[in-house]
């Protein structure tokens, strides 16, 4: 028995060495601290909530598309299981509503057809110095991932939303054309404020705050970002699962085999 | 190695390939019946942990590389593709992702464990050297690695890197150049590290071999550092030690996955998201995590070439290891001082990794020298002399009897006092 409260000893320093060389690494790349929101999708066993996600594609689609592309996701993404949960024949009809060039036809031309499912979501510029003449200079960044591409990637991002201020304090000159946020290093940004009270309709009766719009439109760029999100916890749970009684399993056989040993 | 054979075998078919080539009785003598210490402790697992890790980076490397792109223009949504589109991609990506980080572990703790037991000893040396060109090719292999998926860490990680051989006198600018393949980190640079990415790792997997071979002439070292004198010291590799590794990796899987499945992002860098832009350079750049102590060493120099040349150095030291240390004995339980420098060094080596990460302005530079210079003066001063002065406590005279005075690798003195209670 001393035997083994030894060797688990020496097995749990092992593990906690293996933990802190990673934490150590885990705050090499933390940056500069944002409150904690709750979110449906943290967690082990953390999923989205489907009406969240399409209220988020709304808020998405009607304000933040103006500017931001999003071409990694396809329209096809929004029946995909794990997804907001549309069906194809409203994907269908999502997609329709925005035009595409393709081509060339057999005559040489390219041609504008409506977008089919298979098709990226369609970006608001042609280039990115249009996406740069029409905001300022500055280059509205792709959303595709950019819930992973910042350091706490959603609270982050709530955080920049909500962090506006009309009048920025006492002694902070603005640059021209640009606006005061105190989650945005620097606290100068080119983005106007986006969102507002009602600027979007909800007709399943949400409310339509800026906090609310934050919070949807976050866990679609969550979803965007990482769309295998649940495929990956369900199978990290099965996998889990089947590891741990293997290991006991295992663990009890060694101790079996071992018994008649002197060790 | 196992030349001719002294088994029979009873399979007509079997005694016939293996009177012609011993290949049966080679995995017999090596695998199954291969006489191993019987008091190996845990810290012994993670060498066939480590190998493990390679045949995972292998198998999922070896599958990625059939999706993705090694182009400027596309590789990173070749990568993302992988992640959105390629059946299980997503866990194909994030399994090799992570896992260059738990084979660095598995690795590291494999490494300190040398250390702390005195493996780098004779007849162990080439064993030891051998093992430190590994993790030469490992850091090789990984530093690729990184660039391929052409985020902006990728990009000027690679660019941070490749710069350091401008330090070499006169010839330094040309050698970088050669690198590039250009005049910048570019599509050139991207399509050779990926041709070497895939190269390399099959170069490790020689050298894990031969480190295998070097491993199996004299057997193992273990935790009390006494050589194996009778066949009581010993049990058969198979079934004891296959069973023993198997759970270990298995625990070790636990862990690995459980970043995998839950985590799987926390270990890399929110910037390599960020597609590279070689006119936009990030705030801060730092190396993946298991780069991080050298990368404080390099930057604790306040010269250029001088860093680079400490850097390169603390590897260097691990290399001539076997002779620095002058002590006869082996493990640390019986070195009572080199005992106490072991753990110095294990939290030196932690401090450097924090140091590392964080930006080299103000006390973190001061830290980072500190640190440093330690480091080499535990190799370079504390090391030969310690065998000079230490008196080492008395050895077992073998395993058995270390065994049986209670608990493998035990000081006599505290064994007698667990038999009293």
């Amino acid at each position: 028995m001393k035997n083994l409260a030894l060797n688990t000893a020496r097995f749990v320093a092992a593990g906690i060495l293996a933990v802190s060389l990673s934490a150590g690494a885990a705050l090499a790349s933390e940056g500069a601290a944002v409150e904690s929101q709750s979110w449906t999708f943290t967690g082990p066993f953390g999923t989205f909530d489907r009406a969240q996600l399409q209220r988020g594609y709304k808020v998405y689609k009607e304000v933040c598309a103006n500017c931001h592309s999003m071409k990694l996701v396809k329209f096809r993404n929004l029946a995909d299981p794990g997804g907001p949960g549309f069906t194809e024949e409203q994907v269908k009809v999502l997609a329709a509503e925005y035009e595409v060039t393709d081509g060339p036809n057999d005559d040489g031309d390219m041609f504008e057809r409506p977008a089919k499912p298979y098709d990226a979501f369609v970006s608001p510029f042609a280039n990115d110095n249009a996406a740069r003449a029409s905001n300022g200079g500055a280059l509205p960044p792709d959303f595709s991932v950019i819930a992973k591409a910042r350091p706490n990637g959603p609270n982050y991002i709530y955080a920049l939303l909500t962090g506006y201020e009309e009048e920025p304090p006492a002694g902070v000159e603005l640059r021209d054309g640009m606006n005061y946020n105190h989650a945005f290093t620097g606290n100068q940004i080119a983005m106007a404020p986006p969102l507002s009270e009602e600027i979007v309709e909800y007709t399943d009766g949400s409310p339509m705050t800026v906090d609310q719009y934050a919070h949807d439109v976050v866990s679609f760029l969550m979803w965007a970002a990482e769309p295998k999100l649940e495929e990956r916890k369900r199978m990290g749970l099965q996998i889990t699962i089947f590891l741990l009684a293997f290991a006991g399993l295992l663990y009890f056989t060694k101790q079996k085999l071992w018994s008649d040993v002197d060790h | 190695m196992a030349g001719n054979t002294t088994y029979h075998y009873k399979n007509p078919v079997v005694r016939w390939f293996d009177s012609r080539l011993p290949l049966v009785s080679l995995v017999r003598a090596q695998l199954y019946d291969f006489p191993t210490p019987k008091n190996l402790n845990y810290f012994w697992t993670f060498g066939g942990i480590a190998a493990i890790c390679l045949v995972v980076q292998l198998v999922s490397g070896i599958v990625l590389a059939m999706h993705y792109t090694p182009h400027v223009d596309m590789a990173f949504n070749s990568v993302e593709h992988i992640m959105r589109d390629v059946n299980y991609g997503w866990f194909l990506r994030y399994l090799h992702a992570n896992g260059a980080s738990f084979f660095f572990i598995a690795v590291y703790i494999h490494i300190f464990r040398g250390l702390y037991y005195g493996s780098y000893k004779a007849p162990r040396e080439i064993l030891w050297m051998l093992g430190v060109l590994i993790l030469l090719a490992m850091m090789a292999t990984a530093f690729m690695g990184y660039v391929l998926p052409w985020g902006q860490m990728s990009f000027w990680g690679a660019t941070v890197i490749t710069n350091l051989f401008s330090a070499i006198p006169i010839v330094g600018g040309t050698i970088v150049e050669w690198l590039w393949g250009g005049f910048a980190v570019g599509n050139p640079t991207l399509n050779r590290f990926f041709s070497l990415h895939y190269l390399l790792p099959f170069v490790i997997f020689a050298l894990v071999v031969l480190h295998v071979w070097a491993l199996h002439v004299p057997g193992n070292n273990n935790p009390t550092g006494v050589e194996v004198k009778s066949a009581k010291d010993t049990v058969p590799f198979h079934p004891y030690y296959t069973i023993k590794d198997l759970f270990a990796i298995i625990v070790f899987m636990i862990f690995f996955l459980g970043f995998v499945f839950y985590a799987p992002n926390m270990l890399g860098h929110p910037d390599n998201y960020t597609p590279a832009n070689p006119l936009v350079t990030p705030a801060h750049i730092v190396p993946e995590w298991y780069f991080l102590p050298f990368y404080a060493i390099l930057r604790a120099i306040p010269d250029k070439l001088g860093g680079v040349i400490a850097m390169f150095a603390s590897i260097g030291v691990l290399f001539i290891l076997p002779w620095l240390d002058t002590s006869k004995v082996r493990s640390a339980t019986f070195r009572p001082l080199y005992k106490q420098f072991f753990w110095i060094l294990l939290l030196v080596c932690v401090g450097l990794t924090y140091l590392g990460g964080k930006p080299p302005e103000g006390g973190y530079v001061i830290a980072a020298r500190i640190l440093t210079a330690y480091y080499f003066l535990h190799f370079l001063v504390i090391l030969p002399l310690l065998g000079l002065f230490e008196t080492p406590k008395p050895l077992p005279a073998s395993i058995s009897e270390s065994v049986l005075k209670g608990g493998s690798g035990k000081p006599a003195a505290a064994a007698a006092q667990a038999e009293k209670r």
